[in-house]
């Protein structure tokens, strides 16, 4: 059996007769009972790489297991060690919470009895129990993807694809999830999941790959990413274009990453937070350069891309050619 | 999180699971249509108005029939064919619906029987056909329909008309699958039903049709259907020839399904 719970070798995946590439060969290395983490923004083909490992659609060229299955030549074997959660919440809206369950358990082949059993325990697991016999049409959205969580753990499948798990969701509802998928590692899934977030990918991730337009620009653990990236972004608005010119020249090497000017606003990636902050600003007084705003912030993924990269997320994008069909459809 | 029990499978047989993939699907779509309301509305309000509307209506003298009984036993055997075509535009609009929420893409990621979303969809349009049939007979029995071939022949008559709105839901699948959406699903049907159900000898007889329309009104499949419906209804053999029209109704159906069952099937593969 293989070191890895997914194993993908170059992928490369087309559509509309080769028009559109959605994945340029991609390779992917999940270790066995950990978050890893496919970062990237519409478009990039995070869902394409997705539904490749789910057998939902196959590759173009290039191969790839799961569970040391091949997901082209079993993927029988691999549908029934994965589970596979969207950010469509994929449930159906005429049934209630428990029919969902049963109605997956029963496809997964699993025995009634034990499909009962199942269903009232990830209720129960997920705060879904008060609504388990009503219809999903009434559910949050938080609700939704819980129970959309809980339709892919009926099985008990050891591998999980967590696609953009919480797009969408309110903060306290993300939390929530963040903290189930946190005690399903503990006990010894494997997740890959797929984020536009920064924060998400840093919270639950050991590591990660950055996508970009069907291709890996970055890989390594949160940590390594972030300490390439810097770990703050100092954001100093000037008052004039003028200041900011002359500030900038002020403060350059408070950051040994270049500066990223849009009009009066500067931005800086610094190590050292406060303490560069105040650097800068000890800097600017000297010389008399008067602030109009001032913001330390934990950088977003556009900040990655524009690190990575030298253009920002929405640049040159065409998320729509990239996309499927169903893609589209399920958005509309 | 730690989930107490252990995943218990259940031991079947490759074709036991194909079956019971089936029934779970179709359970679950049978469960919508009593859930929706529109859906329920659709179902079964509708062909209640068409029998009311067609009897007191138009069929208040407006219609002439050489039919015993007069025109309400012309209406009802036409108005079962009619209903269980229309039915199957809820075929196209459930399997667009699914596709546009993502739910065949997650039935797609499970180790269940391929086929069994679309058959799962045309049994429970099967299962949801029986339901209507059975209440417009009991309204068609009210408003005085009253069938002279007997009970065999009734049920014969139902079977066929079962038979053949089964092999077509297959096609209404294919728009289904095919459509960007459920409303344009629907849309899409629209200029298929019409013509199939009133370009025909369901609600008047052809000969009282002009002349162009005729042949098509005469020969289509739907017309073929319901003369055999008629023919084993009214039970006064009122035009001998029709006794063929149940073959012809069972080779349209065969037919149909086996062209429009792999066209859907092909459909299928490639959409979803």
């Amino acid at each position: 059996m293989s070191d890895f719970a997914v194993e993908a070798n170059d992928i490369v995946r087309t559509f509309n007769d080769g028009d559109v590439q959605a994945l340029k060969g991609v390779s992917l290395h999940v270790p066995r009972g950990e978050v890893f983490g496919l970062l990237g923004p519409n478009g990039s083909g995070k869902t394409t790489m997705v539904r490749i490992l789910s057998t939902i659609l196959s590759p173009t060229s290039g191969t790839a297991t799961v569970d040391g299955f091949d997901v082209v030549k079993h993927p029988d074997k691999v549908r029934r060690r994965i589970g596979l959660a969207g950010q469509y919440a994929t449930v159906d809206e005429n049934l209630t919470g428990f029919e969902n369950l049963r109605m997956i358990g029963s496809l997964n082949h699993l025995q009634k009895s034990f499909v009962l059993i199942r269903a009232k325990e990830l209720l129960e697991e997920f705060g879904l129990t008060d609504a388990a016999h009503r219809n999903v049409k009434t559910y949050s959205g938080g609700m939704r993807r819980r129970l959309d969580l809980a339709a892919a753990l009926v099985a008990g499948p050891p591998i999980l694809f967590l696609d953009e798990p919480t797009s969408g969701l309110d903060p306290q509802s993300r939390q929530d999830l963040w903290t189930i998928i946190e005690g399903l590692v503990e006990g010894g899934t494997t997740v890959l999941l797929t984020t536009q977030y920064l924060e998400e990918a840093d919270r639950l991730c050991k590591q990660l790959v950055v996508l970009d337009k069907g291709t890996i620009i970055a890989q390594g653990t949160s940590q390594e990413l972030k300490t390439r990236l810097g770990a703050t972004v100092l954001s100093l608005s000037f008052h004039t274009t003028g200041d900011a010119a002359r500030g900038i020249e002020l403060i350059r090497d408070v950051s040994t990453k270049p500066a990223n000017v849009e009009g009066t606003v500067v931005e800086l990636t610094v190590e050292g937070g406060p303490a560069s902050a105040a650097e800068a600003l000890r800097r600017l007084d000297a010389a008399d350069i008067a602030l109009s705003g001032l913001t330390l912030r934990e950088p977003s993924l556009d900040d990655v891309f524009l690190s990575l990269t030298g253009h920002k997320t929405g640049d040159e994008l065409a998320p729509s050619d990239a996309e499927t069909r169903s893609e589209r459809r399920a958005r509309a | 999180m730690t989930i107490a029990t252990e995943t218990v499978y259940a031991d079947k047989s490759g074709l036991g699971w194909a079956v019971s993939d089936v029934l779970t699907i179709a359970r679950r779509n049978m469960l919508a249509i009593i859930r929706i309301p529109t859906a329920l509305v659709f179902t079964i309000l509708q062909p209640i108005m068409f029998v009311l509307l067609f009897r007191y209506v138009f069929g208040s003298g407006a219609i002439a029939t050489n039919i015993p009984g007069g025109y309400v036993n012309y209406l009802l055997p036409g108005i079962i064919v009619q209903t269980t075509i229309f039915g199957a535009v809820g075929t196209a609009i459930g399997l667009a619906e699914d596709l546009q929420r993502g739910l065949i893409e997650r039935f797609r990621a499970l180790p269940m029987a391929r086929m069994a979303v679309l058959a799962g969809r045309t049994v429970s349009d099967l299962g949801r056909n029986v339901l209507v049939l059975i209440i417009i007979s009991l309204v068609g029995f009210a408003v005085g329909f009253r069938p002279h071939g007997g009970v065999v022949d009734y049920l014969f008559a139902v079977l066929i008309t079962l038979l053949f709105a089964y092999c077509l839901s297959w096609g209404f699948a294919y728009i289904g699958l095919a459509a960007p959406n459920s409303e344009a699903a629907q849309a899409m049907t629209f200029p298929l039903i019409f013509p199939l159900t009133f370009v025909s000898g369901i609600f008047v007889p052809v000969s009282s049709m002009p002349g162009w329309l005729q042949g098509f009104a005469t020969y289509q499949p739907v017309s073929e259907v319901t003369k055999a419906v008629r023919y084993l209804m009214d039970g006064s053999r009122a035009i001998p020839t029709h006794g063929n029209s149940i073959w012809v109704a069972i080779i349209w159906s065969v037919g149909l399904i086996a062209i429009l069952g792999p066209l859907a099937t092909a459909k299928y593969k490639k959409v979803a």
